[in-house]
């Protein structure tokens, strides 16, 4: 490849995923205020964006932290949240020829999202690195900034002002969640087992000692494996 | 000190989950179970982290449940991501503003 096709597919990236970059920046200006609602500075709150670039992760991770949980939690919190990515790299090697070096794998592994994963399955030419870059380029650069102006914001202004803002992060989730639980049984079960167990470690007396983190994992697990248990998902699902 | 450590961990975590199976797999899962939970995995954490806590995001439990009735109901409705976060965040700004007034 020269110089032009790879600027020109470089460019094709930036423009493919330009709107996850701005939806980026709506959904992390939530976090940043959420995050700066619990007490952590501005700086850090865009760090964790910046260096981990991922919504329910950083926000599970979030939660432990605030809680000053262990870094056992944390690991073990990470590691069921964003287990899905592992997934989606995996389906992705499949689009991968041999001029997907090592390094390139390890650089594009970075930004491998939800939606930026969803946008490199859908392209019908084969996949090149420099089209990689450009699909991470700017979602990186709006969840990050998103992130700065809702820690700012929620410093700046009142504390019900900023508490209002941080709901739009769980309204974010809800909408993320219940179309696919209106269209699929096994997702609404799954939500519905799910929400019950996160009530029950939050209200009943035995069950409240366990931390959020740990809780938040396990929630995840049973709903998880009870519903791939009860309603298996046909193969193809996998690069929806 | 405590916040950093934590920042670098989870970092670290979240990007050797992503990078592992990229640069080391090069065989696709075949296991259905395997499978099934992977895909059931996100919703039943953003469910597990939405619910009870949305109760608890705002002074009070009448806002937050009313930012999570109107997210259901805006999203059952079909409405864009961005614009159920936006109402319900507004819904909640009113609410708790009318508990300002009333001096709650």
């Amino acid at each position: 490849m020269n110089r032009s096709q790879k600027t020109r597919e470089y460019v094709s990236g930036l423009k493919n995923a330009s709107f996850v970059g701005v939806g980026y920046f709506a959904v992390s200006f939530g976090f940043g205020a959420l995050a700066a609602s619990k007490g952590v500075s501005v700086w850090g709150a865009t760090l964790i964006s910046l260096v981990n670039l991922t919504s329910a992760g950083q926000f599970a991770g979030l939660t432990v932290i605030v809680a000053l949980g262990s870094l056992w939690e944390l690991i073990l919190t990470q590691l069921v949240i964003n287990s899905r990515y592992m997934l989606m790299s995996l389906a992705l090697t499949q689009r991968l020829d041999k001029s997907f070096t090592a390094p390139k794998r390890m650089v594009m592994a970075f930004f491998n999202t939800d939606e930026i994963f969803a946008l490199s399955m859908q392209r019908q030419s084969p996949l090149t690195f420099p089209y990689m870059l450009g699909l991470g380029t700017l979602p990186i650069i709006g969840w990050s900034a998103g992130t700065l102006c809702g820690a700012l914001a929620g410093t700046l202004l009142p504390a019900f002002v900023r508490d209002s803002l941080s709901v739009s992060l769980y309204a974010m989730f809800v909408a993320i969640v219940l179309p696919d639980a209106r269209s699929h049984r096994g997702v609404l079960i799954c939500v519905l087992i799910s929400a019950l167990l996160s009530c029950g470690f939050e209200f009943l007396p035995l069950l409240s000692s366990v931390s959020d983190g740990v809780a938040i994992v396990l929630c995840t697990v049973i709903a998880a494996a009870v519903c791939a248990a009860l309603f298996p998902v046909k193969q193809e699902r996998e690069d929806d | 000190m405590y916040f950093y450590i934590c920042v670098a961990v989870m970092a670290v975590t979240t990007y050797l989950i992503r990078m592992l199976p990229l640069t080391l797999f090069r065989k696709k899962i075949t296991n259905p179970f395997v499978n099934s939970f992977l895909y059931y995995v996100p919703c039943a954490c953003l469910t597990a982290m939405t619910v009870p806590a949305i109760f608890f995001a705002t002074g009070h439990i009448v806002s937050g449940a009313v930012g999570l009735v109107c997210a259901v109901i805006l999203a059952f409705c079909g409405l864009k991501l961005p614009a159920v976060a936006a109402v319900s965040c507004t819904a909640v700004l009113i609410c708790e503003l009318c508990f300002l007034g009333v001096g709650i």
